[in-house]
């Protein structure tokens, strides 16, 4: 007899996770209590069965209508949104603004009231100022998910990094987790750390000294300028993204030496344990803070987290969606 | 509108540093001028103006920071409504800045403000020159014609003045002059692209910051020129903590520095910027509200006598401008309607200061530090009373402040000490 | 609360339906199980352990989660939105006689879903339904071709079907006024 692996999850039916999100928005990690970023990741999971038939759709946001709003270029979470947006049967809308009548010197409140008043559902926006997701959270009527603001925050790529680690390593909870790069411009930093913490997961975060945003330390995170003891014995290891412009604001000095002080190589990475998995959110700059061998080593499970992205962002939308107000019938 | 030659302001408590005055009496103005403080004055057929009980007659309150944003900028504020927003305050007369469309470097700037606060017939207006032409830290502008024309002071405010050299040049020329230079005091590249202080809140919400230390070190530059100059340079906004400790020891070595402190960075912190509302643009202003240590720092220094005013920085934006992203909207609260319930009930009211210090802080001071008649009651003295009410309740409304722009951080919050009238050359010109 | 059906009962409904269902399929070819969440599943893995007694072979077993293909889904009160679970069926649908397990049917909505979602996975030769109970009331045009009790009921009763796997006791309950 075929044996059903889904039954083991029939335990679940009577786990902590509560079944609804209590915000009507997704606009950070902030805010999420690790029984809602649980309900996210055990949502996923069935969302994920859906990306392995061979009709990859579900009816539940037939009729809905998304736009994707991307103040800032993005080929991978915008891609990602789409898909997930088509997978559950939602019409989607992507703008992108060099396109778009913002050029023209609209004002953000005035770009997203316009596109209101065609009545979607829900605004997926991107935008290159920490706070904007927020400032339409209070002046709009849609439901909100941030996709990346400023600095500040990106939650369903930490959604997703922590989905991809809870693949692998069955838990968060006591894990060493090294995030190394710049963590002063990094929103997805934040929202892992947020994340992370909540989950009861131990961070280590590493980077050059100019890059370590004040106060970090509240945050919780363990904090060295030193690769190698960040990554000691590390269970998942995540490279941030360098931007190379940051050398013009003296961060440092050049991508030769960032590489040689910052940078993971397979060397460095024996130091972390045996089973150690390496993460990055993309896109990655080779031979600056990642190498090749690494990249796409038998560590990485750095093309799974895209995969993952789809699923988590198909969670964070129905979840969302159910919770419609009365702009829509519900 | 009737004009009124002779007014008794009765059966008020007086307090009156300059003189050292404080009790029961009567103050009589004639022709615009204080005449005689005394009890029981003969009528004569002057008008009585009898002020409710508990009040505290003062000499007309005095805010040396004001933006009153015209020429150029009428969508957020006038002369009109900016004095209208300062005697609604409690101020009889207003200092206001030159970072206007013009920038006020030439004569005709000047006089034209002038002619509109004379239209306006409300707060006195004092305007403030640049210290170099459009502000732009090159050349210095001209100072002697522009306080010929009715300038009582020189900034560039919005930029600190750009080079040492230019603010030596700067004071040295001013102090001919006898007029203070003002700084608003900012290293550009430690400030950078900054929106907030730099500290936890501002990476938690991942806003670029502006450390501290941005400001102090440009008060200590200009302390050290004050020194080498033997001018007066006053520091405007002051916030950070090392500031305090910059004017102390300048103040220690008898360098001529005085400063102000706005009632928002003695008030509020960077944690407002969490809660309740993120990212709130009403409070984003430049320089920044920093944190709790530097907050009790510009407390301490008022309590000391360190900080020698109380100036609140009325910076009106539009609400327009206001309601954008955080990075993209402009610096700026308007404080002129909120400035005295907030000393009252944040200074007095805990036991922080007594109202003879309250008194300096926002009419005697200001007047002498820019050398402006007035913030006395001595026989001669401009007729400006203004009329406090300790234990007036005052929520503010931010609906209906007087001034165009509704730009601040306090709406609906309560206070308790409030204005209850603001006379102006011995005219009843706000009554609460 | 009264108890309809005892485990000895739910036992021998589940064996002389695996008879039923051999019987009138002439055999167990192209046969295969899909339980509906959640408590379709264990029904579903009892029925096909009970086929292979009988007839001696092994019959694939699936399990369908609906909630995504429901019809009330974005229509509910803003509050707890119903979980998602793992659907797992891991064989090909097309050409097979699929048999659709659920616990109760009611409006005939959750097998509407069903059905739906089926089609999304390939083309199945036939779909057949079966369920433990039988409780009448249907709002669209659903029958059941294998039941283990047929249960009269009003509207404001409630079936419960618990579940040895699940609930730790294999009973049927009703609930409420008649």
């Amino acid at each position: 007899m075929t044996a059903i692996p889904g039954d083991r999850l029939i335990a679940d039916i009577t786990g902590t996770a509560p079944a609804t999100l209590r915000s009507r928005h997704l606009l950070g990690i902030d805010g999420l209590d690790a029984g809602e970023i649980q309900l996210i990741l055990d949502t996923a999971e069935a969302m994920k069965e859906i990306g392995t038939r061979s009709v990859k759709k579900v009816p539940t946001l037939r009729g809905r209508t998304v736009v994707n709003l991307f103040f800032e270029p993005s080929t991978r979470t915008r891609t990602s949104f789409e898909v997930a947006e088509k997978r559950l049967s939602a019409d989607t809308l992507s703008i992108a603004t060099a396109m778009s009548s913002v050029t023209k010197g609209e004002s953000l409140l005035d770009t997203v009231r316009n596109i209101e008043a065609m009545a979607p559902d829900m605004i997926v926006i991107r935008h290159a100022s920490s706070g904007a997701p927020h400032l339409l959270a209070r002046m709009c009527r849609s439901t909100i998910v941030n996709a990346g603001d400023g600095m500040h925050e990106h939650p369903t790529q930490a959604l997703l990094d922590a989905f991809t680690i809870r693949a692998h390593k069955k838990r968060l909870a006591g894990l060493k987790i090294a995030i190394v790069g710049d963590l002063l411009h990094s929103r997805v930093l934040r929202s892992n750390l947020l994340l992370l913490k909540t989950m009861g997961a131990e961070v280590w975060t590493c980077g050059p000294a100019t890059l370590i945003p004040a106060g970090l330390e509240r945050l919780g995170p363990r904090i060295t300028t030193s690769i190698d003891e960040a990554v000691e014995g590390a269970d998942v290891v995540m490279m941030l993204r360098i931007q190379q412009e940051r050398m013009h604001g003296h961060f440092f000095p050049s991508v030769r030496e960032y590489f040689s002080l910052f940078g993971l190589t397979s060397e460095r990475l024996r130091r972390a344990a045996g089973d150690v998995i390496v993460m990055h959110p993309g896109p990655m700059n080779r031979g600056v803070e990642i190498d090749s061998e690494v990249a796409d080593g038998a560590s990485s499970v750095i093309l799974e987290q895209v995969s993952n992205g789809v699923a988590i962002r198909m969670a964070v939308l129905y979840l969302l969606a159910g919770r419609d107000t009365a702009g829509n019938e519900g | 509108m009737s004009v009124t030659t002779r007014l008794i302001v009765k059966g008020g408590r007086v307090v009156d540093p300059a003189t050292g005055t404080d009790g029961m009496f009567d103050v009589l103005i004639e022709d615009g001028v204080i005449r005689r403080v005394g009890k029981d004055l003969p009528v004569d057929g002057a008008e009585i103006y009898e002020v409710p009980r508990g009040a505290v007659v003062a000499p007309g309150l005095i805010d040396i920071h004001v933006h009153l944003r015209e020429p150029g900028q009428e969508h957020k504020e006038t002369v009109a409504t900016g004095t209208a927003s300062a005697v609604a305050g409690g101020f009889t007369a207003v200092a206001c800045m030159p970072n206007t469309t013009p920038v006020n470097d030439h004569a005709g700037i000047t006089q034209f403000i002038l002619k509109k606060a004379s239209e306006a017939g409300l707060a006195r207006v004092y305007p403030i020159g640049a210290v170099s032409l459009g502000q732009k830290g090159d050349q210095l502008a001209e100072l002697g014609e522009q306080k010929a024309a009715g300038c009582v002071a020189f900034t560039d405010d919005g930029h600190p003045v750009a080079t040492a050299l230019l603010m030596r040049r700067a004071l040295e020329y001013a102090g001919m002059l006898g007029v203070p230079i003002i700084d608003h005091c900012e290293d550009p590249s430690l400030k950078g692209d900054g929106v907030a202080h730099e500290g936890y809140y501002a990476s938690a919400l991942g806003l670029r910051g502006i450390p501290g230390v941005a400001e102090s070190l440009m008060v200590e530059r200009d302390v050290s020129l004050a020194e080498l100059t033997g001018a007066h340079v006053h520091i405007a906004h002051m916030s950070a903590r090392q500031s305090i400790r910059a004017v102390r020891w300048g103040k220690d070595r008898g360098v001529r520095v005085t400063c102000e402190v706005a009632p928002h960075h003695f008030t509020l912190t960077d944690e407002a910027l969490e809660a309740p509302i993120k990212y709130d643009t009403n409070l984003k202003m430049n320089p920044p509200l920093r944190e709790a240590a530097d907050r009790d720092a510009m407390l301490e220094g008022i309590i000391d006598g360190t900080v020698d005013l109380i100036a609140t920085d009325h910076a009106p934006h539009h609400a327009d401008e206001k309601m954008v992203e955080f990075d993209r909207a402009p610096f700026g609260i308007v404080g002129l309607e909120t400035a005295v319930p907030i000393v009252f009930d944040r200074l007095v009211h805990t036991g922080k200061i007594g109202l003879s210090r309250m008194i300096a802080l926002l009419s005697t001071n200001p007047a002498a530090v820019m050398h402006l008649a007035g913030g006395t009651l001595a026989e001669g003295s401009p007729g400006d009373i203004t009329v406090l009410a300790p234990d007036m309740s005052v929520t503010v409304s931010a609906a209906a402040l007087r001034s165009k722009s509704k730009n601040t951080p306090f709406d609906g919050w309560t206070f308790r000490g409030g204005v209850a009238a603001t006379i102006v050359a011995g005219r009843i010109v706000y009554r609460a | 609360m009264p108890q309809v059906m005892d485990a000895d009962r739910m036992s021998r409904a589940l064996t002389r339906i695996a008879h039923e269902i051999l019987e009138r399929n002439r055999g167990l070819d192209e046969i295969a199980l899909v339980g509906i969440r959640t408590r379709g599943v264990p029904i579903a893995k009892r029925l096909a352990r009970s086929l292979k007694e009988i007839n001696g072979d092994d019959v694939p077993t699936g399990a369908l989660d609906i909630t995504l293909y429901r019809d009330d889904l974005m229509r509910l009160p803003v509050g707890p939105q119903p979980v998602v679970r793992r659907t797992e069926i891991p064989f090909s649908i097309d050409d097979r006689k699929i048999l659709l397990v659920d616990d109760v049917l009611y409006t005939g909505r959750t097998i509407r879903a069903a059905l739906d979602a089926l089609i999304d996975f390939g083309r199945p030769r036939a779909i057949q339904l079966v369920v433990m109970v039988d409780r009448g009331h249907r709002e669209l045009p659903i029958r059941a071709d294998f039941v283990g009790k047929n249960l009269p009921t009003s509207a404001r009763q409630s079936v419960q079907v618990r579940l040895q796997e699940i609930d730790g006791a294999d009973e049927v309950v009703i609930e409420g006024e008649p």
